[in-house]
């Protein structure tokens, strides 16, 4: 036994899949004196990894997912630990058959093969299986089962070998310490096991189930619960064992009965999503002691499962014959969102997370968190997703976690509509109009914890005004209305109010603030006080990290307004890179504000009864933010649009909130004022704009030019991503240009009229190829909506420059359809020279 | 032929046995429950007797109401019918156990008549008080012999086998007969998922007891002191092999 | 006022366990204030009284019967309870083997007595008395209180040495004949079947155990090798069984077989908790494994860290080499 290390580099805890591809990674990337820790044996320590069923369908909706889920697939082939036995996910509904054709689609997004069976052809490859029972199959030929505990025992010893990275299982950690660092940062120092304390300059946490046990004792969250996934070996059955083979039919997926039924040699493990959720605390996981097989393997609990065993025989007759001879009550993660934990912990620096992490997505999630340890930033792709410092507050308690975990379990397999909401943990937060809104009719939509209004049932008159209808599909039509588009056309006949309290709001004071706000951004932020700018933030690579508006409030005071979605990111980011000497103090005054927009042609009229400041392009100029009475409250102006009409984001106090709210609606009854929704302001405005949404076209594998939001110059100052962003202004033309399409027949072969929802439905050439670039980066649907302004469904994609002129003809796939669609250009296809703005 | 076998509901072995803070019991947090393994395979000979000879197997358990999982469990690789003795308390001194099923066991031969063949377990692997089917087949005046790991019926006679060092012992026992069997006796099925879905309807009827307790009482449970001494590593890969040899030499064994 | 040891032998000779009840009971016979008595029944127990007095018996009941002459536990127990009251023995105690433990419980049956099993302390007391035994086969103790009039307990095999009494006891011989009926006969040994096997698992000196490391039914080949040379047998873990490489009587563990051999080498097994129950009583263990931070390293006396494909056939050579 070697002696215990009593400082290192970093620290990482927890030899699972994660863990053991982390350090693996570090080393590739030239770390050295680390320490692998975990407080079971090897190569099994106990968790979730240990009894995995080590399966991976590389096709999902979500691109982190797919994308990390592919990295993952190719690093396990790369190891030679992986064998493609194919998988079909077979459907007993219309409905799954019509999840299946957007199956299709992602597939084709992704460029992963896959095709659709019949059930005659799903039992030409799985005999066994009863055809009566489905309707269809779809099959991806490229589905895996890999062995993930000798990939991480490889990965392991790879650190071991090439950076001499020290290996200690058996040992438990019973503390992670912080000190106060410079500028008063908590930062990690040490962790304490029982062999003997590690001071170290990074740890991460590599623990799955028990992640957020060992971050609090650093005074940090990861949130995640440990929840029960049933898994049964029933066999053996001589079908299976004739294969001679660990796995030799394809995995069958039971989508509509959430269980699968995987070949493991001779036997069959036949898994469940379809039971009531089971949570753990992690303090009632047993030790490996005190655990009959392993401590993420728990006593089976038969009640749940008969009800899929009924199904698993419905299916695969043969299974009722078979025994049932080892079956348990595996714990792996569920996150409040569903989305993994990567990233630097919020509240610890050097305090990194790597958890919520299954078997199908380890080895690229390693890397994103070893990158990003490296380079301060992932490079294989954009993880806005599964940054942990996505999370609130809120949805780092228990109660949500637990809430959440509870909601979307049975979610597994399910059919979960883009933009499907929750049913629980509702009204977190909402804005002073609330109770106005909810008489108003109000459909609300959650944004992480905020409620906002998506349309209102108040303006149900404007569908029949505007002669407007629902939409012929229901899948289309689900979590839509024509409200919206109605409101729409009101807004730009006369004029609409938005709700926009869920701004999240920071202010950066001192002598140091404004060269701290230009550190973080591409655009001078250093103007005369009272003007504004709008910019992105850029990773050290030069992608997208966020994109916001920036306002000059004075000499040493600039506002930071960014969005509800990105709010934990940014605000983790502008405090991440914070002068540490005093200069800079940052405020988050989000619930000290309330917004209103109040946009559309008759927006100035409405407005001009409420306040005596000049309201003309002279005294209330594009772009600036002025202190102005408004209905005898003190209130701030700021002159822009993020919907293509003239008007203001009006910033009061909260409190006076709700008479701004009624002093707005008063004045302009006359005028045609609505209160408008979310689907205006997110969807239909801005497309018809071409504006571009954080998190959907802006993402850190694209940059400003790519985004076409490069301006003509770059500021001398220094910022974040500087040297790469002048190094691909270098280069000249960007390799893709973000675009706006529209699609000329909506025509399915159904006859029926479809929309495409920003799915990341691919785009296609008119022969049918896939379009990528150099970087491997697909064309695909990042946001689509119904233009009501242009009457035409508008696309936005990146696009490759050559395709980029406006009148390409091109194709997009949804639902498994081809829909003919043309490049309109990379601006606005609505008032593209803003006009309307500039009333 | 009928046959009954008594099981016991115990923590499902395999981990380090905790114990509850008051001393008084398993603590159960982590476990799973099962038919103590003796019993497991005492239902499936049983179970492989009547296949052999026909007739029906009943299967009693005395214990938590909980309890009643083992008998579907039983019901699941094929026994016919159940009997629960319920019981409020952890778990009852041998001297109670044993007096509650004889009578148990009496209520049901008084109507259906005796069994040809009573099974128990060898000693529950919880408690291990190795007397329990004694106690009870002296009560029924039945002759019974224990470690049996073999059975053969013919001409109302069992014919059971007993292992020794060396080989077996076997004893002739004119039926009506209790055997305490030990595990290795077969090699118990698991359960199919059908007979798991059929054993969801099984009957259970439950008898309720009520006896006096026996003359040992449980004070406290508490785990032995482990010694914990440090490896020695003789050595890596096959060069190891001499300091190997030399251990063996040592201990004398290479003779 | 007595204290009865049953003692039981092979063709007059004690057996080892039988030697551990009469150490136990010498100084539980002391502790009480009593005189230690021996019982030997069957075929061959004059010869075995002759060794009882050195082991501090101050009387040896030997019982003969014809029902005696083989063993049977309903007969065993019948004599036992007839001598008990007879000889007005307060206290009954045998060694905690499968036989020990079955007469005691027919003695237990049919005095109507409590009858405390694999004990591995016993206080006497003017009333209850206090008793620590062994549960879960060694992994739990359990103190109890007894109430009794005949205090009949078997103390847990291996708990304590066999030794001699410092002084000789009387060893005085006296023939007891039970009344036996003769249904007892029911439960006398028939006939023995002799197995060719040498060595038992149980008794073995050496047994070389594989687990799931070994990767195959054929691949046990180079232990069964090394076992035979070292004249044990071929042990493995639950894995093992479970993948149909070897057969159930050959798994070590908690639901397997207990034992206690002069060494175990347990090669590719990783050490789960249910295994090393059952290998846990072995006098040395010897880990072959290529993980030093296996459960069944940390545990062992001695490992070896290393591939047991390569290692056991080096030590295979090794041991020929030596041999010549």
């Amino acid at each position: 036994m070697s002696d215990f290390p009593t400082r290192a580099n970093v620290v990482v805890i927890g030899a699972g899949i994660v863990g053991n591809c982390l350090v693996g990674h570090l080393a590739r990337l030239g770390w050295t004196d680390m320490v692998l820790l975990d407080k079971g044996p090897l190569p099994n320590p106990g968790g979730s990894t240990g009894h995995a069923s080590n399966f991976i369908f590389p096709v999902d909706h979500n691109k982190e997912m797919a994308l990390l889920g592919e990295q993952s697939a190719n690093q396990y082939r790369d190891a030679n630990l992986s064998v493609d036995c194919g998988g079909i996910e077979v459907a007993r509904t219309q409905d799954r058959m019509l999840e299946l054709d957007r199956r299709m689609t992602s597939a084709r997004a992704w460029g992963i093969e896959a095709s659709l069976l019949t059930p005659a052809e799903v039992k030409d490859l799985v005999p066994f299986i009863n055809e009566e029972v489905i309707l269809g199959g779809f099959y991806c030929p490229t589905v895996s089962v890999v062995d993930s505990l000798e990939t991480g025992t490889t990965m392991r010893r790879e650190a071991v070998e090439t950076a001499g990275c020290q290996v200690f299982a058996n040992t438990e950690v019973l503390d992670v310490e912080t000190i106060e660092g410079e500028g008063g940062v908590t930062t990690v120092s040490s962790v304490v096991t029982d062999k003997g304390t590690i001071a170290t300059e990074h740890v991460v946490i590599a623990c799955g189930v028990w992640s957020n046990r060992i971050a609090n004792m650093a005074g940090a969250t990861i949130p995640l619960v440990p929840a029960v996934h049933q898994m049964a070996d029933v066999g053996p059955m001589d079908i299976l064992a004739e294969t001679n083979n660990e796995i030799g039919y394809p995995i069958v997926r039971d989508m509509d009965t959430f269980c699968y039924e995987r070949q493991s040699a001779g036997s069959m493990e036949v898994g469940s999503y379809g039971h009531r959720a089971i949570l753990h605390h992690p303090d009632e996981i047993p030790s490996n002691q005190d655990a009959a097989l392993s401590p993420t393997e728990l006593p089976f609990t038969d009640d749940d499962f008969d009800p899929q065993m009924e199904t698993a025989i419905e299916l695969m007759d043969m299974l009722g014959e078979a025994e049932i001879r080892y079956a348990i009550n595996g714990l792996l993660s569920l996150t409040p969102d569903t989305m993994p934990c990567l990233g630097e912990t919020t509240e610890v620096r050097n305090l990194w997370s790597a958890a919520a992490v299954w078997v199908k997505e380890g080895p690229g999630m390693a890397q994103v968190v070893a990158e990003w340890m490296t380079y301060g930033y992932p490079r294989v792709i954009d993880v806005h997703g599964a940054d942990i410092a996505r999370f609130y507050d809120e949805e780092r308690t228990e109660e949500h976690i637990w809430s959440r975990a509870d909601e979307h379990f049975i979610k597994t397999y399910g059919i979960v509509h883009p933009a499907e909401q929750w049913e629980g943990r509702r009204n977190l937060q909402v804005g002073p109009y609330f109770s106005r809104q909810e008489d108003l009719g109000a459909e609300f939509f959650q944004a992480r914890t905020w409620e906002r209004p998506q349309w209102y049932g108040c303006n149900a008159d404007l569908v029949e005004r505007y002669g407007l209808s629902e939409r012929e599909v229901e899948w289309d039509n689900r979590w839509w209305s024509p409200i919206t588009v109605g409101e729409h056309l009101n807004l730009r006949e006369n004029c609409g109010v938005v709700d926009l309290s869920s701004f999240q709001i920071y202010e950066l004071e001192g002598p140091g603030a404004v060269e701290y706000a230009d550190r973080l951004a591409v655009n001078k932020v250093d103007v005369p006080v009272g003007r504004s700018i709008y910019t992105p933030w850029l990773t050290p690579d030069g992608g997208f990290h966020s994109d916001l508006t920036m306002m000059r409030l004075g000499e040493d005071r600039v506002r930071i307004v960014t969005g509800v979605f990105d709010g934990g990111r940014d605000e983790f980011w502008t405090r991440r890179h914070m002068p540490t000497d005093g200069s800079v103090t940052f405020t988050n005054i989000t619930k000290q504000l309330t917004t209103l927009g109040l946009w559309g042609p008759r927006a100035p009229a409405v407005l001009s009864q409420l306040t005596d400041q000049d309201l003309g392009q002279e005294g209330s100029p594009y772009g600036s933010i002025i202190d102005a009475e408004v209905a005898g409250l003190p209130c701030q102006l700021f002159r822009i649009s993020y919907v293509g009409d003239t008007g203001w984001e009006v910033y009061a106090r909260w409190e006076d909130g709700p008479k701004l709210w009624d002093a707005l609606m008063e004045a302009g009854a006359d005028l045609g004022i609505r209160p408008t929704g979310g689907g205006v302001y997110g969807s239909s405005g801005r497309l018809e704009k071409g504006y571009r949404l954080m998190g959907a076209e802006l993402e850190s594998e694209y940059n400003p030019l790519e985004a076409g939001l490069a301006r003509p110059r770059v500021k001398a100052a220094d910022f974040i991503g500087r040297e790469a962003y002048l190094a691909a202004r270098a280069v000249g033309d960007p390799e893709v240009l973000m675009c706006t399409l529209t699609v000329e027949d909506q025509t399915d072969a159904q006859g029926r009229k479809r929309h495409m929802m920003g799915g990341n439905e691919p785009i296609l050439t008119m022969d049918g190829g896939r379009i990528t670039d150099s970087h491997g980066r697909v064309s695909r649907v990042t946001s689509a909506g119904y233009g009501p302004s242009v009457d035409r469904h508008l696309l936005m994609s990146y696009l490759p420059l050559e395709l980029c002129t406006p009148g390409t003809d091109l194709q997009v796939m949804y639902m498994n359809e081809l829909f003919p669609v043309k490049v309109a250009g990379s601006g606005a296809v609505f008032d593209p020279d803003d006009t309307r703005l500039k009333a | 032929m009928r046959i009954l076998v008594c099981v016991k509901r115990v923590p499902a072995p395999g981990a380090r046995i905790n114990v509850t803070a008051d001393g008084m019991a398993v603590d159960s947090a982590h476990l799973g429950f099962t038919t103590s393994p003796h019993e497991e395979c005492a239902v499936e000979e049983a179970v492989r007797l009547v296949g052999e000879h026909g007739g029906e197997v009943t299967v009693m358990t005395l214990g938590p109401a909980a309890a009643e999982e083992q008998l579907r469990y039983a019901a699941s690789v094929g026994a016919h019918r159940f009997v629960l003795v319920p019981i409020q308390e952890v778990d009852w001194d041998p001297q109670r156990t044993a007096a509650a099923l004889a009578g148990a066991i009496g209520d049901v031969e008084s109507a259906d008549g005796a069994f040809d063949l009573i099974l128990f377990g060898n000693e529950s692997a919880d408690a291990g008080g190795f007397q329990v089917g004694v106690r009870v087949a002296y009560a029924l005046g039945r002759p019974v012999v224990n470690g049996i790991k073999g059975v053969d019926i013919a001409d109302g006679v069992a014919s059971a086998r007993r292992e020794v060092d060396g080989g077996f012992e076997v004893y002739n026992l004119p039926m009506p007969a209790v055997l305490g069997v030990k595990e290795g006796i077969n090699l118990p099925r698991y359960p199919t998922m059908k007979g798991r879905l059929a054993s969801k309807k099984a009957e259970v009827v439950v008898d309720e007891r009520s006896v006096e307790v026996g003359g040992q009482a449980r004070v406290r449970l508490h785990r032995p002191v482990e010694t914990v001494s440090e490896t020695v590593i003789l050595g890596t890969g096959p060069e190891a092999a001499p300091a190997v040899v030399d251990l063996l030499e040592e201990l004398g064994l290479l003779t | 006022m007595s204290l009865l040891v049953i003692c039981d032998h092979d063709r007059g000779k004690l057996a080892e366990a039988s030697l551990e009840a009469l150490a136990f009971g010498r100084s539980l016979a002391t502790s009480a204030g009593l005189d230690m008595e021996a019982v030997v029944v069957g075929e061959g127990a004059e010869s075995a009284a002759v060794d009882l007095a050195a082991h501090g018996a101050s009387t040896v009941h030997v019982a003969s019967h014809e029902l005696l002459t083989d063993f049977g536990p309903e007969a065993w127990g019948e004599t036992v309870t007839q001598l008990v009251r007879s000889s007005g023995a307060e206290v009954v105690l045998a060694c905690g083997t499968d036989r020990g433990n079955e007469v005691v419980a027919h003695v237990a049956a049919r005095l109507d007595q409590p009858f405390v099993a694999n004990c591995r302390s016993v206080e006497p007391d003017a009333g209850d008395w206090t008793i620590t035994r062994v549960q879960w086969g060694g992994s739990l103790l359990e103190d109890v209180s007894l109430t009794a009039e005949v205090v009949l307990v078997t103390v847990a095999h291996h708990a304590v040495e066999p030794s001699v009494a410092a002084a000789p006891a009387a060893g005085v011989v006296a023939a007891f004949r039970p009344d036996l009926d003769a249904s007892l006969a029911h439960t006398v040994v028939a006939d023995r079947v002799v197995l060719t096997r040498g060595v038992t698992l149980s008794t073995a000196p050496v047994v070389v155990g594989g687990g799931r490391g070994v990767g195959s039914a054929e691949a046990f080949g180079p232990l069964e090798e090394l076992a035979g040379l070292l004249g044990g047998v071929v042990g493995c873990s639950r894995a093992v069984t479970n993948n149909g490489w070897r057969p159930h009587s050959d798994q070590v563990g908690q639901t397997g077989t207990r034992i206690a051999p002069d060494i175990y080498i347990a090669s590719g097994i990783s050490g789960a908790i249910q295994h090393w129950v059952g290998a846990m009583a072995a006098k040395n263990i010897l880990a072959i494994n290529t993980d030093s931070e296996a459960n069944m390293v940390a545990r062992a006396g001695h490992a070896v860290i290393g591939d047991l494909h390569q290692v056991i056939p080096a030590i295979i050579e090794e041991i020929r080499r030596r041999r010549g």
